[in-house]
């Protein structure tokens, strides 16, 4: 557990549930970024106000970060382009069935104690977990 | 100016996943890595980001509607039902691949990376795909039960 961060890990966790409460709070809509990301891909509605503001706030947040002496590391993904397409495939279509992704699910779900919430965290942690036990340390990914 | 409530929302929510390193894929698969060398971070930032929305959605229900809104928009659905169960385990598969799910993936858009700008095309047209199936399943139902109805 050499990588453990749990001071770090606290603190960020305190300021995404006071996010997630903040905006139900205030504009009475769920922090579920897969929804509110999902919700601007649809051409009707008239709603895309909020979305659009939300999602810039969560891109601006590392430009600022990056602006007082905290920049952001470029994230470390796959070589393999066809991993990272078949991925992102994956998480936008899931995340619409399943209705809620570790925001909307894990978040907010769990936090308003819905077992439906609590059942769809429980497996997607679980696919992820065996996704890695394969891609790691059966195909030595 | 109510537009400034989830801009501001927006920017601690990436305040949060920033400070507590969840942006980075690689933070993120070494807690879903529990065969190797496993790091408990993300179930600490899901413990302490519940120990504040766990009281605040409370509070939230308590309340006849939201200070700068008509109404709150509560999910509807309640039942475990077989989509939720089916997309909640596709959506896994995906995580597990990159270590990215909708937020850090969204977030890391400020850094240009080219993979990042790739994800996130493919996330929104899964998301497109699931919209167009869902649409085409509808029609379907419909075109059924109305074929039953003049038989009938």
């Amino acid at each position: 557990m050499a990588n453990f961060t749990p001071l770090s890990a606290a603190i960020g966790g305190v300021l995404i549930g006071l996010s997630a409460v903040l905006l139900m709070l205030l504009t009475g809509r769920i922090a579920g970024i897969s929804g509110i990301f999902g919700g601007l891909l649809n051409l009707r509605g008239e709603d895309k106000g909020w979305r659009i503001a939300f999602i810039a706030g969560l891109i601006l947040a590392p430009i600022i970060a990056g602006g007082i002496g905290y920049g952001m590391a470029p994230p470390r993904l796959p070589a393999n382009w066809v991993v990272i397409i078949a991925a992102g495939l994956l998480v936008g279509f899931g995340t619409r069935l399943g209705g809620g992704c570790t925001s909307g699910h894990g978040i907010c779900g769990i936090g308003r104690l819905s077992m439906r919430s609590i059942a769809a965290t429980i497996v997607f942690m679980a696919t992820a977990v065996i996704t890695v036990a394969v891609t790691h340390h059966v195909l030595g990914g | 100016m109510w537009i400034i409530a989830p801009l501001a929302c927006g920017l601690i929510f990436g305040a949060g996943l920033l400070m507590s390193g969840m942006v980075q894929p690689t933070k993120v698969l070494g807690f879903l890595d529990i065969f190797g060398a496993w790091d408990p971070s993300l179930a600490v930032v899901m413990a302490a980001a519940l120990a504040v929305s766990v009281p605040g959605f409370m509070l939230a229900n308590r309340r006849p509607r939201p200070w700068l809104a008509q109404q709150y928009f509560w999910p509807s659905k309640s039942e475990i039902d077989l989509p939720l169960v089916a997309g909640a385990a596709l959506f896994g598969v995906g995580w597990g691949l990159v270590g990215l799910c909708p937020g850090p993936a969204l977030e890391s858009l400020a850094t240009l990376s080219p993979g990042i700008i790739v994800f996130v095309v493919a996330m929104a047209a899964g998301m497109a795909l699931h919209e167009v199936w869902q649409k085409s399943r509808l029609t379907a139902q419909r075109s059924k039960l109305l074929a039953n109805a003049t038989d009938g």
